[in-house]
C-alpha cells in the first residue's frame, strides 16, 4: 500500500516541489536568492531519492541521498563565504 | 497487525512530508523578500524531508536502513540552521533590499560591515578594547 502511494501520489508531487525553485533560481534578483532555491532543490532530491529507495527497497539510495545533503551544505556554506568576503 | 500498523504509519508520515516539502517549494516562489523565503524555505523543507526519510525507516524495520535514514535526519536538522543562518547573514551583510512592506530593521546601522561582526556588542569588540585575543591573552600591549 504505501509503495503504491509512494509511486502515484508522493513522487509526482515532488517531482512539481523539485521543479518550482528553478523559477526562483532563473529570476531571482540577487545570488543569496539563487543559493537558498539551490538549497531547497537540494533537500527535495534527498526526499526524491529516499522515496525511491523506499519503492524499489534499494537501501543504496539513501547513501546517495546522504552525499547530496552534505553536498549541498557545503556549496551553501562556500556560497554564503564567497559573498560576504566579495566587497 | 504490525505491518498494517507500520504501513499506515509510513503513508503518513510519507504525505506529510510531501506536503510540507510542497509548502517549502510555493514558499520560496511566491515569497517577497529574501529573508522572508529563507523563513518559509528551511524550516518547511527540513521538516518534510526528515517525514520522509523517517517514513522509509518505519517502512523498512531493518536496522541498515534505521540507521542511515535517522543519521540523514540528524545530519539535515545539524546542517540546515547553520546554513540559512550564514546565507542570511551574507545576505543582509552585502545589503540585498528588505520587502518594502517591513517595520522595522532593528540590524540597521549594528552591523561593522569592515570588520563582519556586531558593533559594540559583541565578545571580538570586546577584546579588541581591551587588547587581548580570544584565550585573555594580552596582544598589541605596546600599543
Amino acid at each position: 500500500m504505501v509503495q503504491t502511494i509512494a509511486l502515484w501520489v508522493v513522487l509526482p508531487l515532488l517531482s512539481i516541489a523539485v521543479a518550482l525553485p528553478v523559477i526562483r533560481l532563473v529570476r531571482g534578483p540577487s545570488l543569496p536568492d539563487r543559493v537558498v532555491a539551490l538549497d531547497v532543490m537540494g533537500t527535495i532530491a534527498i526526499a526524491i531519492f529516499a522515496t525511491y529507495a523506499l519503492i524499489n527497497r534499494k537501501p543504496a539510495f539513501l547513501d546517495a541521498a546522504l552525499v547530496v545533503g552534505l553536498i549541498g551544505f557545503i556549496g551553501t556554506i562556500a556560497f554564503a563565504y564567497y559573498t560576504e568576503r566579495r566587497i | 497487525m504490525i505491518s498494517v500498523i507500520q504501513e499506515i504509519v509510513s503513508a503518513g508520515l510519507l504525505i506529510a512530508g510531501t506536503f510540507l516539502l510542497l509548502v517549502a517549494a510555493i514558499g520560496i516562489v511566491r515569497m517577497p523578500d529574501i529573508f522572508l523565503r529563507m523563513s518559509a524555505a528551511s524550516k518547511a523543507s527540513s521538516l518534510g524531508a526528515g517525514c520522509v526519510l523517517l517514513a522509509v525507516a518505519v517502512s523498512a524495520a531493518d536496522i541498515a536502513i534505521t540507521v542511515r535514514a535517522v543519521a540523514g535526519v540528524l545530519f539535515l536538522f545539524l546542517t540546515a540552521p547553520v546554513a540559512s543562518h550564514m546565507i542570511g547573514r551574507a545576505a543582509y551583510m552585502i545589503g540585498v533590499p528588505l520587502w518594502k512592506g517591513m517595520v522595522i530593521d532593528e540590524l540597521k546601522g549594528h552591523y561593522d560591515t569592515r570588520r563582519h561582526t556586531l558593533s559594540g556588542i559583541d565578545g571580538a569588540s570586546r577584546r579588541a578594547q581591551r587588547g587581548t585575543g580570544p584565550l585573555g591573552e594580552v596582544r598589541d600591549a605596546g600599543r
